[in-house]
This record gives C-alpha cells, structure tokens and sequence, in this order.
C-alpha cells in the first residue's frame, strides 16, 4: 500500500497532488463558507469546455518535440480575424460560428505552416522564440485592427468610425452557438452545455485518433527520439511541420469556442497572455515538456478551471480579499516552471 | 568576435554584424522630421533616457558572458528595488540617503533572488531564457502576495498615504517625491536650455569600468570559459554551477540598483507594473544596440538605448502625423520591441544550429 503511494506521488509528482489537495479542500470548504457548490461546479465544467480546445493545441506540438506552445497567440489571431469577418458578413447563430470557423482555419493552417518553417530552424530554442512570436504577431496584430476595413457598426468605435473595439459582443450574432443545443439545468444553479461539450469531445477524439495514425504515430516518434525517427525514414521536419499546423488550427477554433461561450471578442493586447493558462493547465494535468496525452488535457484543465472558479469565491468568503489573481499567477506559473526545471531524459 | 580572427573586417562583415543598429538608424531618419521634435528637445529626452535606462541594460551583459543568455530574470532584481524604495518612502527618507538606504535594503533581497534564479537556471540548463522568464512570472506572484497582501498587516506600513483605503497593501502608484531626481540634480549642469544629469552618468561610467575590469578577473574569465563551452570548462576545474549562480547573483543586484535610478528620474513608482517593462524593454534595446544573445558589449548598451527609445519618443508622433493616430505609432513601437526580440533569438538559434551542422560536416571529414 505504501508502495503504491510512493509510486502514485513519484507519478504525479508533488506540485500537481498539492494543487489537487488544494481544489478538493475547496470544494470541501465551500458549504461552509456559504458557495454553493452547484454553481461553482457549474461554473467550473462551463470553463472547462470554454477553455477546452485551447489546451488541447498544445499537445501535437508537445507530441512532436516542439515543446510547449507559447506560440499560441498566433492561432488565437486567426480566430479572431475569422470572428469579426463573421460578425462582418452578419450571419447569426450557428451558421455564422460556422463561417467563423471556415474562415479561420485556413488562415491558421498558413500561419502555422510558416510558423513550423520558423521553428524547424531553431531546434532546441522553441518556446523561447515561440513566446515572442506569439507577442509580436499580437503586436502586428493590433495595428491590423486599427486599419482593416471593417465596417459593422456594432465592432467600430462609435466616434471616428474606424478601428475595431476593443471588445466586441458576440451577441446577437452567434452568442453560445455551440452551448445553447442541448443543455442540461439542474435546479437554479447547475447549468451543463452538453453541445459545447460534444463539440470538445469530438475535438479531443479527432486529435486522439490522428495520433493513432501512421501519420501521428511518426509525429509521436519524432518527439520522443528525432534521431531515431530520421533513422526509420521519416521526415522530422515535415512531421514537425504538421504539428505545428494542427496546434494553430486548435488554437483558432479553441477561441472561437471560447467566445461563443464567454461572449466576447477581445482584440488588440487580448490574446496577448492566452498561452500562459493554456500551458500551465496541460502542465497541470501532468503533461510533461515533452509528452502529453488527452487525459492530460481533461485532467489539467479541470483542475487549472476549478482554482480559478473557485479560488474567487471561497478564498473571498474566508478572508474578505480577493486573492484568486495572485493565486493564479502563482500557481500557473510555478506549475510551468516545475515542467521545465524537472529533469527530463530528452535526447535534442 | 570572431571576425577578429579572419584579420580585418570587410565592408560587407561590418554591415552584416550591425544589421539591427543600421536598420534602427535608418527607421529612425526617416522618423524624426515626420515626428517635427526638435533637435533641443531629442537631445534633453535621449540623455534623460541614458541616464534613466543604461544602468538596467548594462545588468544584462554579466550573464551573457557567461552563457546564460538574456537575463529575463532581471525583473527579480527590480522587484528587489522597488521594495526597497517602499520602505524608504514609508519612512520619508528623503535625499541621496534616501536612495543608499533603498539600495541597501534592495540588495540582500535581490541577493537571495538572485540565487533562487541561479539554482533554478543551473536545472535547467540549455533553457536559461525561457525558464528565467517563467521565474520573473512567478516571482511576481509572489511579489504581489507580499506587496498587496502583507505589507500594512504583517510588515508594518506607518504611512497612510501608500496604503489601500482597505487598510493593507500598496497603493497602485507612489509619489516619490522625497527620492525624484535626487541622483540626476546632485551635481547639476546646464548646457544652454539641456539639463545633464552627471551625477548618474559619472555611476553609469563607474559601472562600464566595473564590467571592462570584471572581464579580466579571474571569475570574468571562468565566465567567459563557460559562455565558450561549460562541458570543456567543467573538465578544466571551473566549479560550473557556482559560477552561473554568482553571474545571476550579479545581474539581479545590478538590476536592483538599475531599477532605483530609473525610478529616481520617473519619480512615480507603478508598484505592480513598473518591474515588468523594465526587463522587457532592457533587453529589447541592448539587441537593438547590435548584441545578440551570445555577444554584448558596453557600446551596444549606449547604441541600444539611444535608438530604442528614440523610437519610443518619436513613433507615437509620427504615427500622428502619418495616418492620424498617436495610438497606431504605440502599437508600432510595441511591436518592434517584441519583433526585434524575437528575430534576435531566432537569428542566435539559426546560427548555431549551422555551427552545429558545420562541426558534424568537419567531424565526417567533409570541407
């Protein structure tokens, strides 16, 4: 028994059972302090799926050696152009999330492929240079913002008649257009997007049966031993390439789905830190530098969601103080920081 | 250098080593009469600016030399000064003594960060940069726990006036009036209508020649030895680990001091985001100086910090001028400060992935 607990920590490794503590005593806290839990369970899971996919672009490019994608931003941009083109042309409810998303992928899919050519010539340096990718495209982007044509009334300033807002509603438009099929409401306070959730599992089971193929299973191979796989015959860079692409792609719809949902389209310096929460979550849920599966997404993601719904409103009633905020960066980024500070048997 | 080696450097070397610098002038020609500054007034900021920033850049070059690339944990050290300019302002110690006192309640906090950082970069070796930026992240946390949580209840904060009206915690900004300008008008000198701040340049100077005779010394040249090869160091009895910790050491109390002088001249303090640009906008304007993350010299620090923030003066202006909008110029200036980081570490990634390739082609015999 003591063994296998021995084991049980050594595998899940102490930062990640703490925060996992954490939560439960939370949860365990919150009748107490007067949360209901219902909501914030509630809360949580709506989060969860919010938030869902963008964790999820993070794994083929963890998968293929690419390390942890703080280059997320740039996917996050293709989202966002495919969000207001769609408010743009007017369509409403699901069909325009839909347009949203055709015009979005592609344009992620070309970012992504120039951002694996970039990456394919920078070999052991990637999250670096990633995360200042990512910030310059933001950058680049919100000059784009301030200068492309677009002319809804409900996306421009209202004085001077051009430039983007900075936050565009989505209502009225495809507010909750993948949550609102089919959800379930218990009681008052317990609310679940079975449609939002459906559209994630389908995301997650699509991702996870491209690593079952021959295709996948390379890219998998190149991650765990790029010299190996170049000794069987596969192509390391291509391999990476299409990691790279898919973890774009994710990224794009990854927002849009969390828009749907959240209501809101934050453009300019919006998307500039999206990558921190999303790396820090698959992290969590025990992802390492170089290796992560689908129960690590599930699982990060959850845990990641559930401090930040909870740490709000328990940590609020106990201490009258909002600390969450705090909290927040800290565990995210202690959590990222145990993931590249661990001892990993990587070959470069 | 290594253009030292090949004997006299051709025309096409100098342009290509300098790309960065020449762009940036260039940028910069074009700007400054599209902006309409005059020269009086240019001069006045970039000397301010010097004055205020070179002593943040210079903290960069120690680890550099020691192959531990940009130090994005800096922040810590400037963090580390900020609290001590806190304390100072709640005692109301004004003056130059004011400052002294800052820094000497800075430096053991920034001494203990500064090995926190070192200990976590030697595990992660091969990954400084980005690990040392995740550490700035989360030291922040921490700063702010301490910063919004304990100051004005655990630490006592006898002024009310940096407090939170909920009775603990530091104001979002402090006026830090008693401390402005004590450092740039100790000695002071006016040249027609332009102030020079000499006092601080004589510190900066002060500092060059700390770093040029550092260089010579013993722990300059094992640093050097490692930022070469830290496996070829480690055989010839360099003690590795305990070197990078005292190169970051180095840096985060250097960064310490940088951060005081810089608040000084501002004489505002934003207590939770005044930390975050100055990492990011010291390394962005020591690369736009011409260094790259392997190589940097005291001529990129002063190149550097002219040109970025020449173009931090002049581009809002311009992009008025130009399409309209002062905001279009900031988002500019904004975007190069990340894009020329960016290109910087994708340039220093390229080339060594050829050098890498290179040695493997020699290696087989090939050439």
């Amino acid at each position: 028994m003591k063994e296998k607990l021995q084991n049980f920590i050594e595998n899940a490794g102490w930062p990640r059972i703490i925060i996992g503590l954490f939560l439960v005593s939370l949860f365990i806290a919150a009748p107490f302090v007067g949360v209901r839990i219902d909501a914030s369970l509630s809360d949580t899971l709506v989060r969860v799926g919010m938030n869902g996919v963008l964790v999820l672009a993070m794994v083929p490019m963890v998968q293929s050696g690419c390390g942890l994608n703080f280059g997320l931003p740039l996917g996050i941009i293709a989202g966002l152009v495919g969000a207001v083109t769609s408010i743009q042309i007017g369509i409403t409810g699901g069909v325009g999330f839909l347009i949203a998303m055709i015009i979005a992928v592609p344009i992620a899919a070309v970012l992504g492929w120039l951002y694996g050519q970039l990456l394919n010539r920078v070999k052991g340096d990637e999250m670096m240079i990633a995360t200042y990718v990512g910030f310059s495209s933001v950058a680049l982007m919100c000059m784009a913002w301030l200068l492309l044509p677009y002319t809804s009334p409900t996306m421009i300033w209202g004085y001077g008649g051009s430039g983007l807002r900075t936050t565009i509603s989505v209502e009225g438009f495809w507010l909750n257009a993948l949550s609102k099929y089919l959800h379930i409401q218990i009681g008052e306070f317990f609310y679940f997007p079975i449609g939002m959730y459906m559209f994630f599992a389908l995301m997650v089971f699509l991702i996870w049966a491209f690593f079952h193929t021959k295709t996948g299973t390379a890219i998998t191979a190149v991650g765990s031993n790029p010299d190996f796989a170049r000794a069987s015959g596969i192509d390391v860079d291509k391999m990476r390439t299409i990691s790279v692409v898919i973890s774009t792609v994710l990224g794009a719809i990854g927002i849009l789905v969390y828009e749907q949902s959240f209501g809101f389209i934050q453009l300019y310096m919006g998307p500039f830190y999206m990558a921190f929460p999303a790396v820090a979550a698959i992290l969590l849920g025990g992802a390492s530098v170089n290796k992560a599966s689908m129960a690590n997404v599930l699982i990060g993601t959850f845990l990641f969601q559930g401090i930040l719904t909870m740490t709000p409103s328990v940590i609020n009633s106990v201490m009258q103080t909002d600390m969450s905020e705090v909290i927040r960066i800290i565990v995210s980024n202690g959590m990222i920081l145990y993931a590249l500070t661990r001892k990993v048997t990587v070959k470069r | 250098m290594a253009s030292k080696k090949k004997g006299s450097m051709s025309f096409k070397d100098i342009i290509a080593n300098n790309a960065v610098p020449i762009i940036f002038i260039a940028l910069s020609a074009v700007a400054i009469p599209i902006s309409g500054f005059s020269a009086t007034y240019l001069i006045q900021e970039m000397l301010t600016r010097l004055a205020r920033n070179s002593f943040l850049v210079l903290s960069l070059l120690i680890p550099i030399l020691a192959g531990m690339g940009l130090n994005f944990g800096m922040v810590l050290g400037a963090m580390a000064g900020q609290i001590g300019m806190i304390f100072v302002t709640d005692w109301a110690i004004v003056g130059v003594s004011g400052m002294m006192l800052a820094a000497l309640i800075g430096t053991p906090i920034a001494i203990l960060l500064g090995y926190i950082c070192g200990a976590v970069l030697n595990r992660a070796k091969g990954r400084e940069m980005v690990t040392s930026y995740i550490l700035g992240f989360f030291i922040n946390g921490v700063y702010q726990l301490v910063v919004l949580y304990t100051m004005g209840s655990i630490i006592p904060i006898s002024n009310p006036q940096l407090v939170l009206s909920r009775g603990y915690g530091i104001r979002n900004a402090i006026n830090l009036t008693g401390l402005r300008h004590v450092l740039d008008n100790l000695i002071p000198l006016r040249i027609s209508t332009i102030d020079v701040p000499i006092a601080t340049f004589i510190l900066i100077g002060i500092f060059c020649l700390f770093v040029v005779w550092f260089r010579k010394t013993k722990l300059g040249q094992d640093m050097r030895a490692l930022g070469q090869d830290m496996k070829v160091a480690e055989e010839a009895g360099i003690p590795v680990e305990r070197t990078r910790v005292i190169a970051i050491v180095i840096s985060t109390v250097l960064a310490c001091y940088g951060q005081i002088i810089f608040l000084q001249n501002i004489g505002t303090m934003n207590t939770y985001n005044s930390h975050d640009q100055a990492g990011m906008f010291a390394i962005a304007a020591l690369l736009i100086g011409g260094a790259s993350v392997s190589r940097a010299t005291i001529t990129n620090v002063f190149v550097g910090v002219i040109l970025f923030h020449m173009m931090f003066v002049v581009s809002p202006m311009a992009g008025k001028e130009l399409i309209g909008q002062a905001q279009l110029g900031e988002y500019f200036r904004v975007f190069v400060s990340y894009g020329i980081i960016a290109i910087a570490l994708v340039l220093h990634a390229w080339k060594r992935m050829r050098e890498k390739a290179e040695a493997r082609r020699s290696l087989r015999g090939e050439k």
